[in-house]
């Protein structure tokens, strides 16, 4: 007899983690636990200034005044943030594979499935690329020709180094480090990161990706991004985290500012893919993250796309505060929370400017025991004459084990504020499910097509190759047949 | 000739209780046959279970689908195969656009066919040929698959789907229901053009005014999950006539204890 729907989707809500391995690289650590002295070691093992190791110190002295919030809808045994280890960097060049053939075939496998070039799979496999053919002087090419218009986009110890001026002026300026919990505590230990800077006038000729920087996959689970984009400057950033990281810790804490001024547009697209835990919840990684983007100058404009479905907790609210009249935030998201993942997240909207605008577009995906809570804050502040803000948040069932929460807060201070409010909360039907098969597509196809369907708005606003991988990814990790 | 379908004694229920209660229907290569009957007397519970709804069990007889047992097949290999349900009530699926979802299913049956998949390019030409046979309004076949289409749209685009995907056995399940009498026309003639020799057609559908538009070979009356009497199309105008009440009677006297 055929299978039934039902169990397609149970199937589905228990799969295994596609990208999960485990690579066996010699480190270069520091002891677990964190004081003071950690906080020296990791500024000392990356030779910082004297200055960036106060800020550091500033930092890791007031998180130790605070308190783990505990408001998000998401639960979790107590982090023992001593057993952490803080600083872990592979120990050279040397011991890493030679070529893909030395690649555990698994993890080329997920990333043929994904679809990623091969070129990328080599950076992204910790292949020594010069030893197999010239990618090193692929990514010199880029960077070469970036820096012909004046655009920096290095590592964040680099920057430390080659840009300090830069990196002290914006450093902590949209997310200080008494933010929050997280926040103070990456500001405090972070270990590398990105630093963009687009100076004026410039629009970025590609789209930067984490993938051409040789030396991502060294960042910890600390990391720190930058970026800056200068008046009238344009950029598109996207953070790929659809190849599995390194880090078999737990706990993630990054942080992401982004500032941009006059006429500038940032455009930020996520896709995150870490260890999910397995279906009773055990393992996975703890996402604290916070990401900011200022609109500081007139018309700027910062636009945050996401796509979450790794991590066993995520705790996310990409926002924009919306300084500069005129300014545009946008928020596009989809997150999916199956086995017995948790996501809190959604984002933040401060309008302070005049006449400026936001959409915030969320797609909440649950199947399994999953738990996908939306959280999003709309603040008109009294000045924000002409504010207009949609907010869209759709949720998604597959299963009738998993849960949807929405948690809107409104908080309008001007009356000439326009603000509409969507939301709507569905089913994966087994109707819909045999309609499609009806036509000729298997169960898994089916909810693929579904899946992807309410998710298209979002899809839509990620650049084309990224789209077609976070599409991709949707559909391994939803799909029943690999668990 | 081989029949297309052949239904032998079929009993299938939903929840424990029987529906069906012994069907026999033979659909012979080029036949359309009209299925009609009241409300409640199974006529869509048989349409979901030649099309593998899993709801529904079969607790005997025995469905052959040119030469092969049908009721083995998961309901995505019996549409591959060539079954095609027009949907009573057809779903959304908001975001997939009809274009997009057709192609997938299209492909699909080509793949089980091992016929290799249709172009960009050669899937729009079909597209576009169809849109003209059926003579479709373009902006429903890009727009999202059944999203706010209104009933008789939704119902036009099922036939569309049947157009397209060419089977060879079409059930079409009270396409009828909830048309106005132009809807109606247009959907029974889009029906008409892909009346074919090597097509059977199962016109299910509680009203006859869609046999004058739909004219069937055979007309089943099914009443009480059996079918009660077959003929000509001149069965479905004594049917008008009559309405179902003779038939029901007959079935209960022939249910009643003989005294």
């Amino acid at each position: 007899m055929p299978k039934t729907a039902t169990s397609t989707i149970e199937a589905l809500s228990q799969q295994g983690y596609e990208a999960g391995f485990i690579t066996d690289v010699e480190q270069d650590m520091a002891p677990p636990g964190l004081d003071e002295s950690t906080v020296r070691f990791i500024s000392a093992k990356k030779g910082e200034p004297e200055w960036l190791l106060e800020w550091r110190l500033k930092a890791f002295r007031y998180w130790q005044e605070m308190v783990e919030p505990d408001w998000a809808n998401i639960h979790y045994p107590a982090i023992d943030y001593q057993s952490i280890i803080y600083y872990a960097a592979p120990k050279g060049v040397d011991d890493r594979p030679k070529s893909l053939d030395e690649v555990d075939p698994e993890i080329r496998r997920t990333y043929e499935r994904l679809g990623i070039p091969l070129e990328e799979q080599l950076v992204l496999a910790g292949v020594a690329v010069d030893a197999v053919f010239d990618s090193v002087s692929v990514a010199t090419t880029y960077r070469a020709k970036l820096a012909e218009k004046g655009i920096i986009f290095c590592s964040f110890s680099e920057a430390v180094r080659e840009h300090p001026e830069l990196v002290r002026q914006y450093l902590g300026s949209v997310v200080p480090p008494t933010d929050n919990f997280f926040a103070a505590l990456n500001s405090a230990v972070f270990s590398d990161g990105s630093f963009v800077f687009i100076p004026k006038g410039v629009k970025c000729p590609m789209d930067l990706s984490t993938y051409f920087r040789i030396n991502a996959r060294n960042t910890g689970q600390f990391e720190r991004t930058l970026i800056v984009a200068e008046e009238g400057a344009e950029v598109s950033y996207l953070e790929g985290c659809t190849a599995p990281m390194r880090d078999e810790n737990q706990l993630h804490a990054a942080v992401v500012e982004l500032v941009a001024l006059d006429d500038a547009s940032i455009k930020y697209s996520t896709v995150q893919n870490w260890y999910p835990g397995d279906a009773e919840g055990v393992g996975g990684v703890y996402n604290f993250v916070t990401k900011r983007g200022l609109c500081r100058g007139k018309r700027s404009k910062i636009s945050w796309t996401q796509v979450e479905t790794g991590s066993s907790i995520t705790w996310k609210y990409p926002g924009c505060i919306l300084l500069g009249d005129d300014s545009i935030g946008e928020f596009y998201s989809v997150a999916v929370s199956r086995l017995r993942q948790q996501a809190d997240t959604g984002t933040k909207m401060i309008h302070i400017g005049k006449n400026t605008r936001s959409t915030v577009i969320s797609k909440g995906i649950s199947a399994g025991h999953g738990q996908n809570t939306y959280r999003g804050m709309v603040k008109i502040m009294k000045g924000a004459d002409g504010a207009r803000n949609f907010s869209q948040c759709d949720s998604m069932l597959i299963g009738d084990q998993c849960g949807a929460h929405t948690f809107p807060y409104i908080d309008v201070q001007n009356p000439s504020a326009r603000m509409e409010h969507e939301a709507t909360t569905s089913k994966v039907g087994e109707d819909q499910i045999f309609y499609c098969q009806q036509r000729g597509l298997g169960e898994e196809e089916a909810l693929g097509v579904i899946v992807n369907g309410f998710c298209r708005e979002v899809f839509r606003e990620l650049p084309m190759e990224f789209a077609v991988e976070a599409q991709k990814l949707l559909e391994i990790s939803l799909e029943g047949s690999v668990g | 000739m081989k029949p297309i379908i052949q239904i032998e004694n079929l009993h299938a229920g939903i929840d424990g209780v029987e529906i069906l209660r012994g069907i026999d229907l033979t659909v012979m290569p080029g036949e359309v046959h009209a299925i009609m009957g009241p409300n409640g007397s199974g006529k869509s519970t048989l349409a979901q279970v030649l099309a593998g709804r899993e709801d529904y069990e079969v607790s005997a007889g025995s469905v052959t689908y040119q030469g092969i047992d049908l009721l083995e097949l998961s309901p995505e290999d019996r549409a591959r195969e060539g079954v095609f349900l027009a949907f009573q009530y057809p779903v959304e699926i908001p975001g997939v656009s009809n274009t997009y979802f057709l192609r997938a299913a299209l492909n699909a049956i080509r793949k089980h066919r091992g016929e290799p998949e249709l172009g960009t390019v050669d899937f729009i030409n079909l597209i576009k040929r169809k849109i003209q046979l059926m003579q479709m309004d373009e902006s429903l076949v890009k727009r999202a698959l059944n999203e706010g289409f209104s009933g008789g749209e939704k119902k036009r685009n099922e036939i569309f789907h049947m157009a397209v995907l060419e089977p060879t056995l079409a059930i079409l399940d009270e396409t009828d229901s909830g048309l106005d009498i132009d809807a109606l026309r247009t959907v029974a003639e889009g029906v008409n053009r892909l009346r074919a020799e090597s097509r059977g057609f199962l016109v299910i559908t509680h009203y006859q005014r869609l046999l004058n538009y739909i004219v069937p070979d055979i007309v089943h009356v099914m009443v009480g999950g059996r079918i009660v009497r077959s003929g000509g199309k001149e069965l479905a105008l004594e049917l008008e006539e009559r309405g179902y009440a003779d038939f029901e009677t007959e079935l209960a006297a022939a249910a009643a204890p003989a005294g």
